[in-house]
């Protein structure tokens, strides 16, 4: 009796994280997975048909989609760490009194609406904007030089509205390192580079890991980014615009549900071999 | 003999803002030699050290390492390894790693690295626990990884920032046995800081007395507690008690000193620097009482002992000791700590208000004077053979 309820006890702590799961990542997915195997039309209606053929046809069709979404989403990620990570680090180390009013710059822009944002964005980088337009009127730009529209102009879109992402998982993580450990390694020798690669990143990386978890799951099914900055080009267009234009302006529910259902299976794919790659093991510490 | 010098401080001064936390601050350590730092919370000790260490910069003055000047050197090109307060131990690496880390940025090759290691955790008696995390530790085995980790790379002076100040008082006493023991064995020049004067006492060859950021005495153990040269030496050191008075004699060996109530006490002649004031102290366990019987008239002070008359206010016995609380007849204090040699317990221990008469050796008398306490600021240094 007592030993039943002792196995029981694990289970029943797991309930309310895994009757969330269920409630909204199992059941949705599992709807989508159904939407995506029905035939017809938006006029006749839609069958369940058990049509897998569905998968490897929107695949055959559509795998350069996946491949450059993933490609904006690696590239952003590393971006956003190699300027989120000076931010976090000074503001950890060297930010004293000011530590939470850098932070609250740092989700300031937070405030404001995320469409709103790029939007504002391919105001001032279009090609006669604040920027390029200064530049050229200056002579210091090519007249036919333009930005938008371009995969750089995603790329760095989708770095500016997932930085913060970065940042605060970074930010709580060096925040919590003994700055005594790095006295310690540069008694024991180590330069100072020695002793930021050996201690304070090694000992910062959970925080990597989260940031970069946190930037490239929502790059990587982004499509704003792609539709505002890139100025609906479809040579920058990513998953999210395609399955987006399926759902909304095509009505083609299988084909949009089964390219929902492969990105969201290849991101969760991608982080397993991810988290194991860095090593889980690491992160406890 | 500069040769023989490890670490020179030469008129080193570290300010705050407005805090001076070490004040123009001179000493020289000697080569293998465990020397102390002790002194009250905020007197600059850990400052001090982290200025040799390399951890923080001086404000004025010149430190040497050996013969070089170290002064504006950054730790890792400083000869010197530190066992910080909390061990600081790298809670990512596992034991071999954290004791290997030095030797690995100095690129020692992997095998004489895994030699060495082993060695140093038998030094210390961690063999075996190689592959466990710092997590897995108990504090007493962090602390001997630290050190470990530190003294692997033989540097020329180790730095140790009250390293025992987080276990329990029977593994600090277990502790403090071991590190002397490894001291002796590696002979590299010790320099520990701490706040406890047991501490201090037990290990050390020489203890700077420190205060407000500047040496009030510095010496052996023996020194400092046998001539403590100011009231606070005096006071850090143990119970003292101090009597004012006016030297009124000189042979070639002790002045007289007459006190407060028209006694005359002597004192060794070598502590007293010329000055008409002085005070006098005598530590409680160099004291003998001897109850006066009524009508017996007084004895006179035999074979040249200091003696000094007043009643009991206060006897408790404490198991080896008793300790008497007796009070002069100009009205002063004493402490006495009387060894429970021949009496059988707390009933034989003299009664209060009984009179009696406190007899001690002159030569255990020490002298504080009375200029050096208004002017704290000079330090006294108590050397071997000094006058
Ligand atoms: N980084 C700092 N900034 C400002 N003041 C400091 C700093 N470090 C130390 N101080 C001041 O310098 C003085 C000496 O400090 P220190 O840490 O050397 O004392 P300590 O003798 O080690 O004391 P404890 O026994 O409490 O460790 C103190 O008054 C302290 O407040
Ligand atoms: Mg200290």
């Amino acid at each position: 009796m007592r030993s039943l309820r002792r196995g029981l006890a694990p289970l029943l702590l797991l309930l309310p994280g895994g009757g969330w799961l269920v409630v909204f990542f199992v059941v949705p997915m599992a709807f989508m997975l159904l939407i995506s195997l029905q035939e017809g039309t938006f006029d006749t209606g839609y069958q369940l048909t058990w049509n897998f053929g569905i998968y490897p046809q929107v695949i055959g069709q559509y795998w350069e989609l996946y491949v450059r979404s993933t490609s904006f989403a690696v590239a952003t990620t590393l971006l956003t760490l190699a300027v989120g990570y000076p931010v976090a680090y000074t503001i950890a180390f060297h930010g004293g009194r000011l530590k939470n009013a850098l932070l609250l710059l740092v989700v300031l822009p937070f405030f404001v609406s995320f469409v709103i944002r790029t939007l504002n964005w391919r105001m001032i980088l279009s090609d006669n904007g604040m920027v390029f337009g200064t530049l050229k009127d200056a002579g210091l730009l090519d007249q036919n030089f333009h930005f938008l529209a371009t995969p750089a102009s995603v790329i760095f879109g989708l770095t500016y509205n997932f930085l913060p992402f970065m940042i605060l998982p970074l930010y709580v993580a060096i925040e919590k390192i003994d700055r005594r450990l790095i006295e310690a390694a540069t008694d024991l020798y180590a330069s100072r580079a020695q002793a930021f690669w050996r201690v304070t990143f090694l000992l910062s990386l959970p925080g990597v890991v989260a940031g970069s978890l946190l930037t490239f799951i929502p790059s990587v099914g982004d499509f704003i980014t792609a539709e505002v900055i890139g100025a609906g080009n479809p040579q920058v267009f990513m998953v999210g615009n395609i399955i987006q234009r399926k759902f909304l302006d095509s009505l083609d529910y299988p084909a949009a549900a089964a390219l929902a259902f492969v990105l969201v299976a290849g991101v969760m794919l991608l982080v397993s071999v991810y988290t194991r790659l860095v090593g889980s093991d690491r992160l406890a510490g | 003999m500069p040769s023989s010098i490890d670490v020179r401080l030469d008129r080193v001064t570290k300010r705050f803002h407005e805090v001076v936390a070490v004040d123009d601050l001179s000493v020289d350590v000697e080569q293998g030699e465990f020397f102390s730092m002790l002194g009250p919370s905020g007197c600059g000790k850990t400052t001090t050290l982290r200025m040799i260490g390399g951890f923080e910069e001086t404000t004025a003055g010149t430190i040497y390492l050996g013969e070089a000047d170290v002064t504006g050197l950054p730790p890792f090109k400083r000869d010197v390894n530190t066992v910080f307060q909390n061990y600081a131990l790298f809670p990512h690496l596992s034991v071999r790693e954290n004791v290997a880390f030095g030797l690995r940025r100095k690129k020692v090759d992997n095998a004489e690295i895994d030699r060495r290691v082993v060695a140093m955790l038998e030094l210390v008696e961690m063999p075996g626990y190689e592959s466990r995390k710092p997590s897995q530790l108990s504090g007493g085995q962090q602390q001997r990884v630290a050190l470990a980790r530190a003294l692997i790379n033989h540097p020329k002076v180790l730095l140790l920032d009250e390293p025992l100040g987080a276990l329990d008082l029977k593994l600090r006493k277990q502790m403090q046995i071991e590190l002397k023991r490894i001291q002796t064995e590696v002979g590299i020049t010790f320099i520990y800081v701490t706040h406890d004067q047991e501490e201090a006492m037990t290990m050390s060859d020489r203890i700077a007395v420190m205060r407000a950021g500047r040496i009030e005495q510095l010496g052996s153990p023996e020194e400092l507690y046998e001539r403590p040269r100011t009231e606070f030496v005096a006071g850090f050191l143990g119970v003292s008690n101090l009597l004012g008075g006016s030297v009124v004699g000189r042979d070639d060996s002790f002045v007289s000193v007459r006190i407060a109530d028209g006694t005359v006490l002597r004192a060794p002649a070598e502590l007293v620097n010329g000055s008409a004031t002085v005070r006098i102290g005598v530590r409680p366990e160099k004291l003998r009482v001897t109850p006066i019987v009524e009508g017996a008239g007084p004895t006179p002070a035999d074979g040249g002992l200091n003696a000094l008359d007043g009643t009991i206010l206060d006897a408790s016995y404490i198991g080896v000791s008793t300790q008497y609380l007796v009070k002069t007849r100009d009205g002063h204090r004493l402490t006495v700590y009387a060894q429970n040699l021949e009496t059988g317990g707390a009933a034989e221990a003299l009664a209060d208000g009984h009179p009696v008469r406190l007899t001690w050796q002159p030569q255990h008398t020490f002298v504080i004077s009375v200029t050096t306490l208004d002017d704290g600021r000079t330090p006294v240094q108590t050397e071997e053979g000094a006058p």
